[in-house]
């Protein structure tokens, strides 16, 4: 019997006891994804006095937030995973499985192996799923030569794999996709600490950046860094430029755009992406594959009930980072254990920070407070913004010490 | 017109332990713990006086104690929301 079948069962067991109890007990919820969000929003929907489920596929969860200095070898993979023992220690009930089918009319959702749990509100927050149907060429079977790593685990120790073998001299090609995709300013970051590991070791190799876009998050910081720190390694290459990735060859290793061919020695391609496949099954996508959602409860627009968070949902101006998804889970829930008690939920605000890594010792930032305007989650006027540009090199230390610290705070409030 | 569903929803929520809607957490102070722990370089601000919370973000907001961070979050804030905030996280974590 493999573990996610004995956990499904040791959950069914203790759920069939709980049931004379639960006949006028808590209503529950169910949550859908143990990551930043779906752990965060079950943590908050449990001390809300609700009966929450949370359903998440993983035993153990891989973080993506510092995942880039794994690559670059500043960080130990041990570093990146959780457990759900914290999350079972406080009370809540964790059923490692796939959700595969969701019934919104009764309220109920179907596990992998055909078990049901009944709703009465459901929180999904599925993170994304990898368009691997976008850039022609670029199946899962490429990713196994040519890694995208976002989403942390097997394709991160790849990836840092490829660089550290990679011979002197040698081409780093990083493909970087169009709006909106997890986590903004990520690509630059990692282009920025494989760029440390090249100048530091490899000093002749060089990183092609291939973006589909023009500008980018946090881009003034990042230049200027990369003119002071990697002018020799990073070639950068926007959009108007022939920038998009057309296709890929990885037998060949040949990534091309419309303008130009490109031979390269590792090459990471972060293709486009959408809202994690449940998301599809329960209806609760458009044709965007991304989820719109009321901005005060995060309730789905499309399906009545089901509430979507993080980086699968349209949170309009908010970036889809982890900061985002701890911050939206605890505004659902309180929309949700409002809602669940006949109250009106209140108008929230909401804040952002993302810290992003240059060099070791170099960090720089990008903050954000929300609220609903119009609809959406709209930026407050006059709020929010990057670390100054001319700051002095004391101030990149602090916010290098910043990140690690947030990681370290976030990480153990979320797995605790 | 609020009060009957209100009032009902009490009668429905009360046995069952839903928190109230007295513990709700002023608007954007959820976020806070993000950041702010013990140990961390960023600081715990639970439980700390609301006077000092107060006239903290009071300062981030109008840049007179700067700070590249809090600078830019405490300006989404007005002065009644921040003073809401430093009460809501100084009750937190006190017994
Ligand atoms: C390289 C990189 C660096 C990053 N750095 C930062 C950073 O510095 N700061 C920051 O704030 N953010 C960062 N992010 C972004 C951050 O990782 C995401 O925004 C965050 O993980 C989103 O949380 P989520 O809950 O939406 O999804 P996830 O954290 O991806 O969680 C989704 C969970 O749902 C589970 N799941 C999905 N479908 C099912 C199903 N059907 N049944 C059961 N379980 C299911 C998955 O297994 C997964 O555990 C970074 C991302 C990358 C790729």
């Amino acid at each position: 019997m493999n573990t996610t079948r004995r956990a499904l069962l040791a959950a069914g067991a203790s759920l069939a006891l709980a049931r004379p109890a639960l006949a006028q007990a808590a209503p529950k919820v169910v949550v859908i994804g143990g990551g930043f969000g779906g752990a965060t929003a079950a943590r908050a929907l449990h001390r809300g006095g609700l009966d929450v489920t949370l359903v998440e596929v993983n035993p153990t969860y891989v973080a993506c937030p510092f995942s880039n200095e794994v690559i670059a070898g500043l960080q130990p993979m041990a570093a990146q995973r959780f457990g759900y023992e914290g999350l079972a220690r406080a009370g809540i009930r964790v059923v490692h499985a796939a959700a595969t089918g969701i019934d919104a009319g009764a309220r109920r959702v179907t596990l992998a192996d055909g078990t049901t749990f009944p709703y009465d509100r459901l929180v999904l927050s599925p993170g994304i799923d990898l368009r691997f149907d976008a850039i022609p060429g670029y199946d899962e079977a490429a990713a196994a030569r040519m890694p995208h790593a976002w989403k942390a685990g097997e394709q991160t120790l790849l990836l840092a794999r490829q660089i550290e073998a990679m011979p002197e001299g040698g081409t780093v090609v990083l493909a970087v996709p169009g709006n909106p995709y997890r986590c903004p300013p990520g690509p630059y970051e990692r282009a920025s600490l494989i760029a440390h590991v090249l100048k530091t070791r490899k000093p002749r190799a060089k990183l092609i950046l291939l973006d589909a876009k023009d500008t980018f998050s946090k881009q003034r910081l990042f230049q200027s860094a990369w003119a002071t720190l990697y002018p020799e390694q990073i070639e950068y290459v926007p959009l108007a430029e022939g920038g998009q990735v057309s296709a890929v060859e990885p037998d060949a290793m040949i990534v091309r755009t419309d303008f130009a061919e490109y031979k390269a020695d590792v090459a990471c391609i972060i293709p486009p992406q959408r809202a994690g496949r449940i998301a599809i099954v329960a209806g609760v996508a458009d044709r965007s594959g991304w989820c719109p959602i009321d901005p005060v409860t995060f309730e789905s627009r499309l399906v009545p009930g089901l509430h979507v968070i993080g980086d699968a949902a349209i949170a309009g101006a908010m970036p889809k980072s982890a900061f985002s998804a701890n911050a939206q889970a605890k505004v659902c829930a309180a929309a949700v254990i409002d809602l669940l008690a006949g109250r009106a939920p209140e108008t929230p605000k909401l804040i952002n920070t993302c810290y992003s890594l240059v060099a070791p010792g170099y960090g720089i930032s990008i903050a954000g407070v929300y609220h609903p305007a119009g609809g959406v989650l709209a930026d407050v006027e006059g709020a929010g913004g990057i670390s100054p540009v001319d700051a002095p090199r004391s101030l990149r230390e602090q916010e290098a010490l910043y990140a690690a610290d947030w990681y370290r705070t976030i990480t153990r409030q979320v797995f605790g | 017109m609020k009060l009957f569903p209100m009032v009902a929803a009490c009668l429905l929520a009360g046995p069952v332990g839903v928190a109230s809607a007295a513990e709700r957490p002023p608007p954007g102070a959820s976020s806070c713990a993000g950041c702010h722990a013990e140990g961390a370089a960023m600081g715990a601000i639970d439980g700390r006086p609301e006077a000092e919370i107060a006239a903290a973000l009071a300062a981030y907001r109008s840049g007179t104690r700067p700070d590249s961070v809090m600078g830019r979050i405490a300006k989404g804030f007005s002065e009644a929301e921040s003073q809401a905030i430093a009460a809501y996280l100084a009750r937190q974590g006190q017994p």
